[in-house]
């Protein structure tokens, strides 16, 4: 275990060890793992917020670590996924926890809530992906150009939460690790997603036994905010909070709020 | 050498305004609007009869290729283009050169060696096999296929596609991609072992290894001439080189643009609006689309990162004077287009296997025969003598058709060639 930027992080061997997971974790409390969405893991302050709370426990998608890109190679579909984080899970000795996720990273918190109802204590899903409504289809964020992918994330790509994923580089070096990292992150995570976000959860979300709070950014022009009833619809007993101010990141445009959103939720006062 | 004739089969007759009103030619140009399907019944035809024009003014091989959703080139089965193409010249010394079937997005990708088997066997063992990884737009856009999988499902279909060909036995193919239990193909090519392959390829460098490494004929499919691709090619003689393989220049194949007129002023006369209309229009796709994320593995990301933008020089801005004098096309007289392609193209990168498109965008049926013809008469001729002095042996040509020296390419052309009906 080393420390980066305040948090702790270990790796963890899973997949017969093909698969390196980098888990970066900080705070104190009950657990909460967090699963990043399809441009990478950014430790920001919505995640230090929770740490106030909670052991926040965030692990990187496998092929976003540095270092370990062609891991990702090894894993063939959304099944080897799953079980990929119930190894990780087991590795790091959490049995439950809160699951916490958004976007992509809400929809695999969401795979693992219904592949192991026990493990999810609670669960909140944050702008998800993973349903499809042909009368509102998700936005595929991976044929955007640079320029417009801010725009398209963000109610307001000049807001603070945006410079966490699109930060200016002064120096070359930085600039061309940020832009293949977060590249990478979109191929790493599109290779299950791909061409519809539509791969069965809705066959299993019933399995879903936790209870479920829905945050959903009011602006989200990526994934329309009609799929947080349709979510709701399919998880019984979910609740839907929806945070103005922000598109497809709320966590990032409005981390104060959404925080203690999932702060009320998860350990109510 | 051997100098084939290519075809994309675009349609001719794109709106004005095209470019400024749509946002791509390519996946998801509006075919309400833009085409008439009896309309496209005739450019399929005249895209059959050019080629078998060319075939019969003494072209060494006609080639097709595979596109889909798109404006720009759309034989989304190039293989029925080919099959009409190999019964048509059973009487002539011509390569069928498919360009080819993509692999990726076949399903199972055992009906590329089906079918190119059937054109081997239709044509008499006149095939040269091309299998192309395809483009993103193509493969991921249009097909569905993730990204990330494209160029492993790639290469297990061309193992796939080998072995099927050859086996002696009944195999059973226990793929990641693919699960076959009993591949007995056929029927089987003609040509033994396997029909020849060319691989194409844009320059990277994983595909310059697989293209040695598999022994097959790396073809460079260019919009943007010898001058800028001569990096690209240096690179995959470097690893020829590298990889201790001798410089037999049958190995690389190149496709170059080409307009021939009887003075170079006529040139720009009759073809300048033509190559305007390729490269404003029929080349117009944002460039995210060629890259989408996963497609190209982490080494070539971090490369393309590091590196300026290949495609820097928008074509949009340019006119048929710049991509005249930047090479983009190769147009003028027929001595100005010989000495061009014989030094930049052929000499320049070391080609062994050229293909030319002579039908270009907009330009319509009897300007492009027009344009095949004085290409096969005063340009074919003297080109194709090069490289005997040295003699090497093309490996990635049909063997029946290597020798071919005949003087019958001297000779006027055409003859009852000259194909002009609309075929309907």
């Amino acid at each position: 275990m080393s420390s980066l930027n305040g948090t702790q992080s270990r790796t963890v061997p899973v997949w017969q060890d093909r698969v390196r997971m980098r888990v970066l974790s900080k705070g104190r409390g009950p657990a909460l793992v967090f699963f990043h969405g399809p441009w990478g893991l950014h430790w920001d302050p919505f995640l230090d917020a929770l740490a106030q709370h909670f052991t926040v426990h965030a692990p990187e998608h496998p092929g976003t670590s540095p270092g370990a890109p062609d891991d990702i190679y090894h894993l063939d579909g959304l099944w080897d996924l799953i079980l990929c984080y119930d190894e990780l899970l087991d590795a790091m000795g959490v049995e439950s926890a809160a699951l916490v996720g958004h976007s992509f990273g809400a929809m695999m918190a969401c795979e693992v809530a219904a592949a192991y109802p026990r493990r999810a204590r609670s669960l909140a899903l944050i702008d998800p992906i993973g349903l499809w409504r042909d009368d509102a289809p998700v936005r595929n964020w991976m044929m955007l150009n640079p320029q417009e992918i801010a725009a398209a994330i963000f109610r307001d790509p000049a807001s603070a939460g945006a410079a966490h994923l699109f930060p200016r580089h002064e120096d070359e070096e930085a600039r061309v690790t940020a832009q293949v990292g977060l590249t990478w992150a979109m191929g790493a995570t599109g290779k299950f997603i791909w061409p519809i976000p539509d791969k069965g959860l809705k066959k299993r979300i019933h399995r879903v036994k936790a209870p479920t709070l829905l945050i959903w950014g009011a602006d989200d022009r990526l994934v329309p905010p009609i799929y947080a009833e349709e979510f709701r619809r399919q998880i019984a007993g979910a609740r839907i909070e929806t945070v103005n101010g922000a598109g497809h990141a709320p966590h990032l445009e409005q981390p104060g709020a959404v925080a203690g959103l999932v702060r009320d939720f998860v350990r109510p006062a | 050498m051997k100098i084939s004739a290519f075809h994309l089969m675009p349609h001719r007759e794109l709106p004005a305004d095209f470019e400024k009103r749509y946002e791509s030619v390519w996946v998801t140009p509006p075919w309400w609007e833009l085409a008439d399907p009896a309309r496209v019944g005739q450019y399929y035809n005249w895209t059959l009869d050019e080629l078998l024009f060319a075939a019969r003014a003494g072209f060494d091989g006609v080639c097709t290729n595979e596109h889909h959703q798109n404006a720009y080139g759309f034989m989304p089965s190039p293989n029925l283009m080919g099959s009409v193409l190999a019964k048509a010249t059973n009487d002539l010394p011509v390569a069928i050169v498919q360009m080819g079937a993509t692999l990726p997005t076949q399903n199972p990708p055992i009906r590329v060696a089906e079918e190119y088997a059937m054109l081997d066997c239709i044509s008499g063992g006149r095939l040269v096999a091309g299998l192309p990884l395809g483009s993103p737009m193509d493969v991921n856009l249009c097909y569905g296929i993730t990204p990330m999988e494209h160029r492993e499902r790639y290469r297990e279909a061309f193992a796939l596609t080998l072995k099927a060909w050859q086996a002696r036995e009944i195999f059973s193919w226990n793929g990641r991609y693919q699960q076959l239990a009993n591949v007995n193909l056929w029927p089987r090519p003609i040509q033994q072992p396997h029909p020849p392959v060319w691989v194409p390829g844009s320059g990277s460098i994983s595909t310059f290894d697989f293209a040695v490494e598999n022994e097959v004929c790396y073809c460079f499919l260019s919009y943007s001439g010898a001058r800028s691709a001569k990096g690209m090619m240096d690179g995959y003689w470097n690893v020829v080189a590298k990889k201790g393989r001798d410089t037999n220049p049958y190995r690389a194949g190149f496709l170059q643009l080409v307009t021939v007129a009887d003075t170079d002023a006529k040139a720009e006369e009759l073809y300048a609006k033509h190559v305007e209309y390729f490269y404003h229009k029929c080349l117009h796709v944002p460039p995210v689309w060629f890259s989408p994320p996963g497609n190209q593995d982490y080494r070539s990301l971090e490369a393309t990162a590091r590196t300026p933008m290949r495609f820097a020089v928008n074509a949009k801005e340019l006119r048929y004077r710049d991509f005249v004098e930047k090479g983009y096309v190769i147009s003028g007289s027929p001595a100005t287009v010989r000495d061009r392609l014989q030094e930049e193209v052929v000499k320049g990168l070391h080609v062994g296997n050229l293909m030319v498109l002579l039908q270009i965008g907009s330009m319509p049926h009897e300007l492009t025969l027009q344009n095949m013809d004085l290409f096969a008469r005063e340009v074919l001729p003297s080109l194709r003598p090069t490289w005997e002095d040295e003699g090497w042996v093309n490996h990635w040509w049909p063997e029946k058709l290597r020798n071919r020296f005949e003087p019958s390419s001297l000779s006027p052309s055409g003859g009852e060639g000259r194909v002009r009906g609309t075929g309907q």
